[in-house]
């Protein structure tokens, strides 16, 4: 338990480390099509704080998960995890994948994992110690892990494009490309989801 | 004065942008590792595996904001992630039941009947 949190508390440092030690892209390197409208700094400043808010707590109940021992205990901290990457998507002006997010993942996928849990235990409190070695392995390689992406995120330069005006996308656009251009994926994807769906009636039947 | 160049790293954390996203889609990702790696109950490593495909999608979703100009592509993606997701987690779970009907237990570790 302690080793976890202190692992995870060496993430997090090491993390803001290397935001705050980034180099910024210079401006001269972007491939910038068209000049941003200037912002109000007001909603600047507000999207930043935003962005603080909500990435904490995707984090924290992140690392929350990562601590507990107790299944039903992750389960919650797993929803909270979910409505912030769905908030994150609201910041990102992917309002229609968000209101999905919060609908399919936070609605449905999380309620069908707590009947599993339910399904498949003695007591909901069981918990299943795991040893400190496998731990602190895990520990490092997935810290090392983090470390190398964190390292190359930081230092690359994305050819950023500024867009003039940014509005989000209308759900009607949305639907428009899944039928148009996505039409063969989304077919196949609705055939799989209705395969799945067999397949898992069948595979949890009672003889 | 002050430096310009002091101001620097003030501005990047003031100023989100993609890096931002892809650090906190970075950290989720690896955490979800994390709990996959160490979890010995089969629905926890289910957690993980959901936590991984949320910071895989966070990615897509930053890259269609800031790099694809008024396109949709990332979004529908995401989407058939989360279509995904779902159908995934609702075979794993079905597996659980017959591991638990099994083995009485959902400890991933007692699952080596055929371990040689």
């Amino acid at each position: 338990m302690r080793t976890a949190v202190i692992l995870g508390i060496c993430v997090i440092v090491l993390a803001t480390a290397a935001m705050a030690f980034a180099q910024p892209v210079p401006a001269e390197q972007l491939q910038v099509t068209e000049q941003a409208a200037p912002q109000q700094p007001w909603s600047q400043a507000l999207e930043a704080i935003f962005f603080y808010v909500i990435s904490a707590a995707v984090l924290l109940s992140a690392l929350g998960i990562c601590i507990s021992r107790n299944i039903v205990r992750m389960a919650v901290y797993l929803f909270f995890t979910l409505g912030g990457v769905a908030a994150l998507y609201f910041l990102l002006l992917a309002n229609f994948i968000a209101v999905i997010q919060l609908i399919v993942y936070a609605g449905g996928t999380l309620i069908l994992l707590i009947f599993g849990v339910m399904l498949t235990s003695k007591s909901p409190w069981a918990r299943f110690d795991v040893k400190k070695k496998e731990m602190i392995a895990a520990g490092i390689v997935c810290a090392v892990f983090a470390a190398v992406l964190l390292a190359v995120i930081t230092t690359a330069t994305w050819p950023v494009q500024s867009q003039p005006e940014v509005h989000a996308v209308s759900v009607a656009n949305f639907g428009m490309e899944l039928l148009t251009t996505y039409l063969v994926p989304f077919e196949a994807v609705s055939v799989l989801l209705l395969a799945v769906m067999i397949g898992a009636a069948y595979l949890a039947r009672q003889e | 004065m002050f430096d310009p160049e002091d101001f620097k790293y003030v501005k990047f954390l003031v100023e989100i942008g993609l890096t931002h996203y892809l650090v906190v889609a970075t950290l989720l990702f690896s955490m979800g590792i994390f709990v996959m790696t160490t979890k010995r109950n089969a629905i926890g490593v289910l957690l993980g595996v959901e936590m991984v495909l949320n910071g895989a999608a966070i990615n897509l979703v930053a890259f269609n904001r800031y790099h694809g100009l008024a396109t949709v592509d990332g979004q529908v993606v995401t989407l058939f992630i989360i279509v995904l997701a779902a159908a995934e987690a609702a075979l794993a779970v079905a597996i659980c039941m017959n591991y638990y009907k099994n083995l009485s237990t959902i400890d991933v570790d007692r699952g080596d009947t055929l371990a040689g």
